[in-house]
């Protein structure tokens, strides 16, 4: 039967293929998080692998059997309306799974959203924001800024505080964890560590237009010293970061890797809180809006939305 | 020439240099082979004017497989593209306008336009009625989408495309990032389909409501009009969001208003919430009726009645309810927290257990069956095991913690393809094979027809099970090229070539339908494949009036029964029959509808205006229009019958 064959085969390449030779970068995590969603996939995998084997099985068999040419001419096929038994069997099974990966996903969810267990440390904190199509960090505790790269120490839970200067854009290191949309409007918490030194990709995963495709970063993570090193090496060689340095480069285009001292957090904050405030306007800049917008901005505080 | 500047395309390379000539040349051809064969006459008043559901299903299906041919040639050339490791072939530019062209006209103007097709030229005949509730309407509706899809299909040439997705995020589609009128084509164009497929809805759920055969109760209704219930109640509730979320958009982009800016107390949250309280059961819209047309297949080439009829529909109606409840999966990463996605994680993988349970009726359809292998059987018989791999990794993506690391990766394009492809498309031409004999009075070719199955069915899973692979090796959607140190070169090469697969699958049925309008007997019966519904009580081709003597039913199957058990479906004689009149003002409202878009698209206040007038007075005109339809005489009917092979009992 060439469906057989055809199905086998295909079964056979994915299985192949997922355990395959090179590890795949979301199935090789070198931190706590990445982990977590690593084996959610894999227990999900194979959950699934099961009901896809089952369902081929009978899939096969019936089809090979009940094939007309298996049959005598005069076989009549009978009138069958259902059966409770077996129909409440196929929707207690699925239930069953469905339950089963919920468990799995709630807790994982809760996991990974939260600072990640067992390091002494407190979270280093992190903005990290997007603008067409770059990437510019921010350490507020070190006082340096750096765009398109990122220097991580090694065993320490870092808390990325995520906005954007333009479009939705969403960060993502896929070795050290799930995305997160950085937006305009809000700041949103992604929770991160990274356990094994090294060099790992990172990107901009939603589609912000033209140069969407080469908006990425590179991160490196090194052991706590090394980091302490890098932050004092920067903040003795840098320039500093100026209004008008920041304003450029946010201009949409792509840039290279370049360091700062000072963050634009003090210019330029974050829309931290804009909802519940409601007091936009008593913010001097508004991300993404350029000088000239600003001077016909209109006082927020006196409007309802 | 200030005025015409407007209209040149902000970035025009050579493929919208051969989409202009393409155009131009198919536009001649039309109007010349019209004029040499003097066929104005018969084109408007059989087709541009026709109020019959069939000629409208017809019209649909050619719109539709026209609007397969140009979201398959986006995607080829989206897969060319992407063969390579910074292949050069496409910019960034005509590469995001082709991935969103491509999304919109599979959705939006293939998809829902074949499910269209389908249920336009099937329902009205599965429950025994002459012809849809509101006839002139349904000819409206499909004016109101030939036009949306025309204008969105001319942004490419005039003005520029859209290019921020088929889900046109903003405040990336908003008039910050998308300056050239590319967005406000989507706007109109969604909008005034959309208005259509709306209109649709009302209609065929009066028609499964009011207008079934005498004794067909809704449980004893054929399974695919079960089907176009349900989508077309989903589409009467989803719908109007949609219609809200695109004129909020509009008002953005045309006159400055801030819903979805990133000043001035926009919210770039807002339309992704929208745009998928509308977009995921609008999955479902499509998804249903394939679900139906599989049902109806399975069931007669499996010569035996459909398994577990009742919880067949009940997990339909579960469908339809659970789908408005998970449109916060397509965005898990916004930031809504642990409590609000283990929510929607858990109604996500809830659709599974529905879902489920269809999949095993119909293996229990097929046990202690007679399964014969024709080509719609094949497609169906097809779909099953595709189905499957793209079902339980969409079970993979309903898994938040998981997701973060699916989202907007190749691993989601993989899934979402390969329950759209063997989910939808398989099941439109599954059908198209099925009724084309009902629709045209001849058969398309089995011999070609299986070719076409293998090399889609095979081609399918080599374009897209590659993909699964490369997301997880962190390839993201939407780049328009990568470079080669990523590794994702050979699992891009693998999709191309699958692409090309696809493409021949798709040729040969094209080839399939010259060669049989050539070569296929005509003398064929009017229910050849030995069917169930009523469809195939009917002649082939079918008569205007569908049914000289309306049907009785008091079975799920009762053709069946007329066929084994002699059971009496046509009782009664000949009456007059009353049907609709042609009309032109469906048509011309369409058009004018289409002049009120383009004005809108560039701000041509005037032109809007008196478009906008147009449109009034198209309605004025049906509200003071006295039209009472007219009657098919006895003697009429006995003479189309005679001529069709002999009157029915």
């Amino acid at each position: 039967m060439k469906i057989k064959w055809a199905l086998l085969t295909l079964i056979f390449t994915i299985a192949t293929v997922l355990t395959g030779c090179e590890p795949l970068l979301v199935l090789d995590p070198k931190g706590p998080q990445g982990r977590t969603t690593a084996d959610v996939i894999m227990i999900s995998i194979w959950t699934m692998a099961i009901v896809v084997v089952v369902v081929f099985a009978l899939y096969i068999f019936i089809v090979r059997k009940y094939r007309a040419s298996n049959q005598s001419e005069d076989y009549e096929p009978p009138h069958i309306e259902g059966s409770l038994k077996l129909e409440i069997v196929w929707t207690a099974i699925p239930v069953l799974i469905v339950a089963f990966l919920s468990v799995v996903t709630v807790v994982s969810t809760y996991k990974v959203e939260a600072t990640p267990e067992g390091y002494n440390e407190e979270p280093l904190v992190i903005y990290a924001s997007s603008s067409n199509w770059k990437w510019h960090f921010s350490y507020p505790e070190q006082n340096i800024e750096t765009v398109n790269y990122l220097f991580i120490p090694t065993d320490r839970p870092i808390e990325f505080k995520l906005y954007s200067y333009g479009p939705i854009s969403s960060f993502w290191i896929p070795q050290l964890g799930g995305q997160k949309y950085a937006m305009a409007d809000m700041v949103n918490t992604l929770n991160l560590a990274a356990d094994v030194p090294g060099e790992y990709s990172g990107r901009n995963a939603n589609f912000t237009g033209e140069g969407f495709a080469q908006q990425t970063f590179n991160v490196k993570a090194m052991p706590q010293k090394e980091f302490d090193e890098w932050v004092k090496e920067i903040n003795a060689t840098a320039e500093p970061l100026t209004e008008d340095k920041f304003e450029e480069l946010l201009k949409p285009g792509h840039l290279g890797q370049s360091t700062y001292t000072g963050t634009h957090l003090t210019f330029s904050p974050p829309p931290e809180g804009h909802h519940e405030k409601g007091d936009s306007g008593n913010e001097e800049v508004q991300p993404g809006s350029s000088k000239k917008e600003q001077d016909e901005e209109v006082d927020h505080s006196k409007m309802n939305h | 020439m200030d005025f015409f500047a407007r209209f040149a395309v902000p970035n025009p390379g050579p493929t919208i240099y051969a989409s202009m000539v393409a155009i131009a040349l198919t536009m001649v051809a039309i109007f010349v082979g019209l004029t040499y064969y003097k066929k104005w006459g018969y084109l408007w008043r059989e087709w541009l004017t026709t109020v019959d559901h069939k000629r409208i299903g017809i019209m649909y299906l050619i719109s539709a497989l026209l609007m397969l041919f140009r979201g398959g040639v986006d995607a080829i050339m989206m897969r060319a593209q992407t063969a390579v490791p910074e292949n050069t072939l496409l910019g960034a530019q005509e590469y995001n306008e082709i991935f969103t062209t491509h999304g919109v006209v599979m959705i939006i103007f293939m998809a829902m336009a074949f499910i269209m097709a389908l249920m336009n030229f099937a329902v009205p005949l599965q429950i025994g009625a002459r012809d849809v509730a509101f006839p002139r309407l349904n000819a409206l509706s499909f004016w109101l989408y030939f036009f949306g899809a025309m204008l969105f299909n001319i942004s490419f040439v005039i003005g520029g495309s859209p290019d921020s997705g088929w889900s046109s995020y903003f405040p990336l589609a908003g008039t910050e990032y998308s300056e050239s009128v590319g967005t406000n084509y989507y706007m109109l164009a969604l909008q005034i389909s959309g208005l259509g497929t709306l209109i649709t809805g009302i209609n065929f759920i009066t028609t499964i409501l009011k207008m079934r055969a005498p004794g067909m109760t809704l449980m004893k209704m054929p399974m695919f009009t079960w089907s176009a219930l349900i989508t077309n109640l989903i589409i009467v509730f989803a719908f109007p969001v949609l219609t809200v979320a695109l004129l909020m958009g509009t008002m953005d982009r045309l006159f400055a208003t801030n819903f979805f800016t990133t000043s001035n107390g926009g919210m770039d949250m807002l339309w992704a919430n929208l745009f998928w309280v509308w977009g995921h059961p609008e999955v479902y819209i499509l998804i249903l009726p394939a679900f139906g047309i599989y049902s109806e297949i399975i069931s007669t080439f499996s010569r035996r009645n459909l398994y577990g009829y009742k919880s067949m529909v009940i997990s339909m109606v579960a469908i339809s309810v659970l789908s408005f409840l998970v449109w916060v999966h397509h965005f898990f990463t916004m930031g809504q927290g642990a409590l609000v996605n283990s929510i929607f994680s858990i109604t996500t993988m809830a659709i599974a257990v529905p879902t489920g349970i269809k999949i095993f009726n119909w293996l229990f359809t097929l046990r202690k069956g007679k399964i014969v292998f024709t080509t719609p059987m094949l497609y169906s018989l097809g779909f099953i095991p595709i189905f499957t791999i793209g079902g339980v990794t969409g079970v993979m993506l309903g898994m938040a913690s998981a997701d973060y690391q699916y989202h907007n990766t190749m691993f989601l394009v993989a899934h979402f393809h390969l329950v759209i492809i063997p989910g939808v498309v398989f099941a439109m031409i599954a059908g198209l094979f099925y009724w084309w004999p009902k629709m045209f009075g001849f058969m398309l070719n089995e011999r070609l027809g299986k070719w076409s199955f293998w090399f889609i069915a095979i081609s399918v899973c080599v374009t897209f099970f590659p993909m699964f692979i490369s997301g997880l090796d962190g390839q993201a959607r939407r780049m328009y090229t990568y470079s080669e140190s990523t590794g994702f070169g050979i699992w891009n090469l693998i999709s191309f070539i699958g692409a090309i697969g696809l493409a021949i699958g798709f040729a040969l049925i094209v080839y399939n339908i010259y060669y049989s309008i050539r070569y296929s007997t005509r003398e064929i019966p009017a229910d050849p494949w030995d069917a169930r519904s009523l469809e195939w009580a009917t002649h082939s081709p079918v008569p205007e009036y569908n049914f000289a003597i309306v049907p009785e039913v008091d079975s799920t199957e009762a053709f069946w029964d007329y066929k084994k058990k002699g059971y009496k479906l046509f009782k009664g004689k000949y009456e007059p029959i009353h049907m609709p009149n042609n009309s032109g003002v469906p048509f011309l409202m369409g058009l004018v509808f289409f002049v009120w878009g383009f004005a809108f698209v560039f701000g041509m206040w005037i032109f809007a205006v008196i478009a906008s007038i147009g449109i009034a007075a198209c309605l004025a005109h049906r509200s003071f229009e006295k039209d009472h339809g007219r009657y098919i005489s006895v003697e009429e009917i006995e003479k189309t019958e005679k001529d069709l092979g002999g009157a029915k009992e």
